[in-house]
C-alpha cells in the first residue's frame, strides 16, 4: 500500500504529505482551501510533468495552491534511479568487444546454414537497458525527473545502434537524470566529455592531424546556437578545439591526450585564442541563442505545440542570466499564463513513451517484462536509447501518421483486453463466483474493503469491454465513478461518444479508444 | 498517366560483389578467396559481369530487354551505420545532411495529385520514410484485410470544422486520411483478381509482393509501393544466406513480372531494388562481409531499357578496402522521379545525370 502511493509522495494528501515529511523532502507548507487549484489545473499539471495521473493522484493535488504545488515537484529532484542498476555497467569496451566477438564466433552456421541461438552480449545488454528505463519510468516517486531524463536524451542524442556500448549509454542516462533539473552549463560541459557522446558523433576518433567535426557540427547546430548562427569555418574552428578528446577503451571513461590535441589560433564565432573545449563551450553558452532554442524545445515539450517568441525570449534571458539554472526556468514555465491557459489543455499529443508508459501507470497494469513494451515503443516510433538521428526526435504532430494512429489504437485495444484485474489467488474461481467481491465490497466501508483486498494482477482474455459488470478495474481506477472516470482520462470532452453510461470498464474501454486520449 | 515505381528495399546491405559478380577479374578471387563466386556458377551477362547463378530467374527479363543494372551505386563520403545510411538513401541526402522528408515525397513537393482514391503511396513493408512527407498520403499495411479492419475499428472520424486546437486538429486531418484511403480501398481491392501466379509465402517479401500486385491490378492510383526483404547482413558465414536471400528475390520479382505481364500492367510498373549500402570488397576472417560502399541496383519494367549502366567499380583502386562508387543514387532517383512521374528534382546535386534507362 504505501509503495504505491509513495510513486507519486510530490503531490501531497494526507498519507501522501506525512510520508514526504518523515523522509524531510520538503517542508511544511499546508494546503489552502482558499487557494486550491481544483481538478483540472490539477490534472493538466500532472498530465504535464508525469506519465499520466490516477485519480488519487490527481485529488490529493487538486486541494493544494499551486504555486506551492509546483514548488513541491521541484523541492528535491531525484538524482538517482531507484531501480537497481543492471549488473554489467562496469565493464569496459574492450572487455564487451572481446565478449561479443566470442560469441559472434560461435553463431557459426549450423547445417542448413542457419545461425545458432547464442547471447550476444551487446544486444542483451541494450535489450536489459532499455528495460531497466522503462521500469524506472513507471516505478519512479518523481515522474518528472525521467521525463526531464528523457528530454535531455532526446536533445543530447546517443543511440545504442551507433555506441554499442551500452555502460556508457547508462552512465550518460545517469548524467542526465543527475543534472535533468540541475544547470544546462554544467550539464554541456559534461556531455562534451560523455564517452557514450564522444563515439556517437566520433569525437573519440578526432585528432589534430585530422579533426571530425561531426561532434562540433551537431553542437553549434542542435546543442546550442541553432541554424543560421555559425559558419562553416566555426564548425571547423571547434572541431580542433575538441580534438585530443576520446574514450579509453580499457575503461569506457572519458580521457584527454594532450598529444592529439591542436592547441594553435583558431577564431571561433569572432574571437580568437588557442581554444579548447571549454573556451569554445563559454563562447556558446554566451550566446543569447542558446537559451532561447533551449528554451522554445522546453515550449514544445511542455507548454504547446507553439512557442509564444515574446515568452521565450523573457524566459531565456531568465535562464542565461540566473547561470543556466534548470530548475527556476522550470518553475517559471509551469507557473506561466500560458502553461495554465484552459486553451492548452489536451494542445500537446502524447508521445509513445506518455502513451504507453503513461496508460500502464494509470490502468495499474502490472508488467513484469518490460520488452512488451519497448516492442509497442519501437512500432510507435520512440525507443529510449534508439533516438532515430542525431536531431533526437522529432515530437509533436510527427508522432502521429496514419500507420502510427492505428497501431497505437491497435495497442491500447490488447491493453484493454488484457486489462480487467482480479484478486491475485482468486483469478480463476472467480469466474465461478463472479460476484463475491462485489458482494463483499457492499458489506464493508470502501476504505476496509480495499485493505483486506490482495494486490490486483490483470486476468488475460478477460476484456474490461465485455466483462460487463463484473469488470474488476486494478486499484487506481476501481470504485471510481464514470464521470469522474472520462474526466480523469481524457483532457477534453470525448469526441467519439465516449460511453459514460455503461460499466466501468466499458467507460474506461471507450475513453482509451477515444481520440482525445492521444492528447495531453 | 504515369508509372507506379515499386521499390523493393533489401535491408541489411547487399553484398553487390556476389551479386553482379566481376568473374573475370583476378582481383575479385583474391579479395574473394573463401566466399567468391566460382566462374561456373555466373550467369554471364557480358565477357567481365554475370549474375550470380541464384539469379537466373531474372535472365528472362534480361533477355526481354526489360531489365537494366545500375553498377556502382553509392554516395560520397559514405556512412557504415545501417541506420543512418538507409536515412540518407531515403531521403536523399548528403551524407553529412539530415532531411526528414523522404525522396519520393520530395520529388512531388509543390504538385498537386489528382484527386485519387485517398492514398499516393502503400508500403508493404514497415519503414516508409521514401514516401514520408506532407506531399503525400502514405499508408503502411502488411496486409489489406488488416488494414481495412483496424480502419474500420478506428470508426469514421467527425467533420470538425476548426477545433481550434492544431494538435487535435492533426489527430482528426490523420484520421480522416485513415479513413479516406480505407474508402478508396475496400471495394477495389476486394474486387481485385488474384494474382495469376502464387508468390511462395514463407518469407515476408512473397506476401507484400502479393499485396502490391493487387494494388497494381485493381488500378489503385498510387504513385508508389514498397516492398522488402531482411536478412543482408552477412558478417559471418555468408555463402548459403545470401545465396538464399538472392534465389528468393529473383524467383519473387519474375513471378511479379509474369503476373503484371499477364494483367497487361507491366509497361505502368517500374521496379527498383536499393540497399543501404554494399559490403567491403576483401571478405573477413568469419566468412562474412563487413559494411562497405557502393552495389549494383536492379530495375526492371516494360519500358525499362535493359543493359548495363555505370562503370562497375575497380577492385585495384580501394581506398580505404572500400569500391569506389561510380554513380551517385541520387541520380537514379532523379532518372526515376523523371521517367516515373514527369518529376523534375536533382535531389541536391550540382551535376545531375540522367542515366539511359529509362526515358
Amino acid at each position: 500500500m504505501s509503495t504505491r502511493l509513495g510513486r507519486r509522495r510530490f503531490v501531497g494528501g494526507a498519507a501522501v504529505l506525512s510520508a514526504g515529511l518523515s523522509s524531510g523532502l520538503w517542508s511544511v507548507v499546508p494546503a489552502q482551501a482558499a487557494s486550491a487549484m481544483g481538478f483540472d489545473d490539477a490534472r493538466h499539471l500532472l498530465s504535464r510533468t508525469s506519465f499520466g495521473a490516477t485519480p488519487a493522484e490527481i485529488r490529493n493535488l487538486e486541494a493544494v495552491d499551486y504555486t506551492v504545488a509546483v514548488d513541491r515537484l521541484l523541492a528535491a529532484p531525484r538524482r538517482e534511479a531507484m531501480t537497481p542498476a543492471p549488473d554489467w555497467i562496469g565493464m569496459g569496451p574492450a572487455e564487451l568487444q572481446r565478449l561479443q566477438k566470442a560469441a559472434d564466433a560461435q553463431r557459426k552456421a549450423g547445417v542448413d546454414g542457419k545461425k545458432l541461438e547464442v547471447r550476444l552480449p551487446v544486444r542483451d545488454q541494450g535489450r536489459e537497458l532499455k528495460n531497466w528505463w522503462i521500469e524506472e519510468m513507471i516505478a519512479t516517486d518523481q515522474p518528472l525527473v525521467e521525463r526531464m531524463t528523457l528530454f535531455w536524451h532526446g536533445h543530447f542524442t546517443s543511440s545504442l545502434m551507433k555506441v554499442r556500448y551500452p555502460s556508457a549509454l547508462f552512465r550518460q542516462n545517469a548524467l542526465f537524470r543527475r543534472e535533468a533539473l540541475g544547470n544546462y552549463a554544467s550539464l554541456l560541459r559534461a556531455v562534451a566529455r560523455d564517452p557514450a557522446m564522444l563515439i556517437y558523433l566520433d569525437g573519440s576518433g578526432s585528432v589534430a592531424s585530422q579533426p571530425n567535426e561531426n561532434f562540433a557540427r551537431e553542437l553549434l547546430e542542435l546543442f546550442a546556437l541553432g541554424e543560421g548562427q555559425y559558419g562553416e569555418a566555426d564548425i571547423k574552428a571547434a572541431a580542433r578545439a575538441f580534438t585530443g578528446w576520446s574514450v579509453d577503451r580499457e575503461s569506457g571513461q572519458f580521457v584527454e591526450h594532450p598529444g592529439r590535441h591542436d592547441d594553435g589560433q583558431k577564431t571561433f564565432l569572432g574571437k580568437s585564442g588557442r581554444f579548447g573545449g571549454d573556451e569554445i563551450l563559454t563562447i556558446l553558452l554566451a550566446h543569447p541563442r542558446t537559451a532561447e532554442m533551449i528554451v522554445e524545445k522546453l515550449w514544445r515539450e511542455f507548454v504547446s505545440l507553439k512557442p509564444d517568441p515574446a515568452e521565450v525570449t523573457r524566459l531565456a534571458a531568465g535562464f542565461r542570466q540566473g547561470g543556466y539554472e534548470i530548475k527556476p526556468l522550470m518553475r517559471a514555465l509551469f507557473l506561466s499564463a500560458a502553461f495554465r491557459d484552459p486553451a492548452n489543455r489536451g494542445a500537446l499529443i502524447k508521445s509513445p513513451v506518455d502513451l504507453i508508459v503513461g496508460t500502464v501507470h494509470v490502468l495499474g497494469l502490472p508488467v513484469p517484462e518490460k520488452t512488451g513494451l519497448v516492442r509497442m515503443l519501437q512500432g510507435l516510433g520512440q525507443v529510449p536509447f534508439d533516438p532515430p538521428n542525431v536531431k533526437g526526435w522529432a515530437g509533436g504532430e510527427s508522432w502521429i501518421s496514419t500507420y502510427t494512429l492505428l497501431l497505437r489504437q491497435q495497442f491500447l485495444r490488447r491493453m484493454i483486453e488484457a486489462t480487467t484485474v482480479a484478486p491475485m489467488d482468486g483469478g480463476m474461481r472467480m469466474a465461478d463466483r463472479p460476484n463475491r467481491r462485489a458482494d463483499r465490497r457492499e458489506q464493508l466501508p470502501a476504505a476496509e474493503a480495499l485493505q483486506m483486498m490482495d494486490p490486483p494482477r490483470p486476468v488475460e482474455g478477460r476484456s474490461l469491454r465485455n466483462a460487463g459488470a463484473e469488470v474488476r478495474l486494478g486499484s487506481t481506477l476501481a470504485g471510481v465513478d464514470s464521470a469522474m472516470l472520462v474526466r480523469t482520462l481524457l483532457p477534453l470532452q470525448p469526441i467519439d461518444g465516449a460511453d459514460a453510461n455503461g460499466t466501468a470498464g466499458a467507460v474506461v474501454a471507450s475513453a482509451l479508444l477515444d481520440t482525445t486520449y492521444q492528447l495531453k | 498517366m504515369g508509372r507506379i515505381l515499386l521499390l523493393v528495399e533489401l535491408k541489411g546491405g547487399n553484398d553487390g560483389l556476389n551479386t553482379v559478380v566481376p568473374y573475370a577479374d583476378p582481383e575479385y578471387r583474391e579479395l574473394r578467396a573463401g566466399i567468391g563466386v566460382p566462374r561456373e556458377r555466373v550467369v554471364q551477362l557480358d565477357e567481365k559481369v554475370g549474375l550470380h547463378e541464384k539469379l537466373a530467374p531474372l535472365m528472362d527479363a534480361w533477355k526481354a530487354g526489360d531489365l537494366a543494372i545500375v553498377q556502382g551505386v553509392g554516395y560520397p563520403y559514405p556512412n557504415r551505420s545501417h541506420f543512418r545510411s538507409i536515412e540518407i538513401w531515403d531521403t536523399a541526402s548528403a551524407s553529412s545532411q539530415t532531411l526528414s522528408e523522404g525522396w519520393v515525397a520530395q520529388a512531388f513537393k509543390g504538385t498537386k495529385l489528382a484527386g485519387g482514391v485517398g492514398v499516393d503511396c502503400i508500403v508493404a513493408d514497415t519503414n516508409a520514410l521514401p514516401s514520408t512527407g506532407p506531399s503525400l498520403r502514405t499508408i503502411v499495411m502488411q496486409d489489406a484485410e488488416n488494414f481495412l479492419r483496424q480502419a474500420n475499428a478506428i470508426g469514421r472520424a467527425s467533420a470538425m470544422a476548426d477545433v481550434g486546437n492544431p494538435a487535435l486538429g492533426h489527430l482528426l486531418a490523420v484520421r480522416q486520411e485513415i479513413n479516406a484511403a480505407a474508402a478508396g480501398l475496400r471495394d477495389r481491392l476486394r474486387d481485385a483478381p488474384p494474382p495469376t501466379e502464387a508468390y511462395p509465402q514463407e518469407l515476408l517479401l512473397g506476401r507484400q509482393l502479393d499485396l502490391a500486385t493487387r494494388v497494381l491490378s485493381a488500378r489503385v492510383p498510387v504513385v508508389a509501393i514498397k516492398v522488402a526483404l531482411g536478412g543482408f547482413d552477412t558478417h559471418a558465414n555468408q555463402m548459403p544466406a545470401h545465396e538464399r536471400l538472392l534465389a528468393s528475390l529473383a524467383s519473387n520479382l519474375a513471378i511479379l513480372r509474369r503476373n503484371l505481364i499477364a494483367a497487361n500492367l507491366w509497361k505502368d510498373v517500374v521496379v527498383v531494388t536499393y540497399s543501404e549500402f554494399g559490403r567491403r570488397a576483401k571478405q573477413n576472417a568469419s566468412g562474412g562481409t563487413d559494411h562497405g560502399t557502393s552495389a549494383p541496383q536492379f530495375v526492371m519494367g516494360g519500358e525499362v531499357k535493359g543493359g548495363l549502366y555505370g562503370a562497375y567499380p575497380s577492385l585495384s583502386d580501394l581506398p580505404d578496402g572500400d569500391l569506389r562508387h561510380t554513380v551517385d543514387f541520387r541520380n537514379v532517383f532523379a532518372t526515376l522521379a523523371r521517367g516515373c512521374w514527369g518529376q523534375s528534382c536533382d535531389f541536391g546535386l550540382r551535376q545531375p545525370q540522367r542515366l539511359g534507362f529509362l526515358t
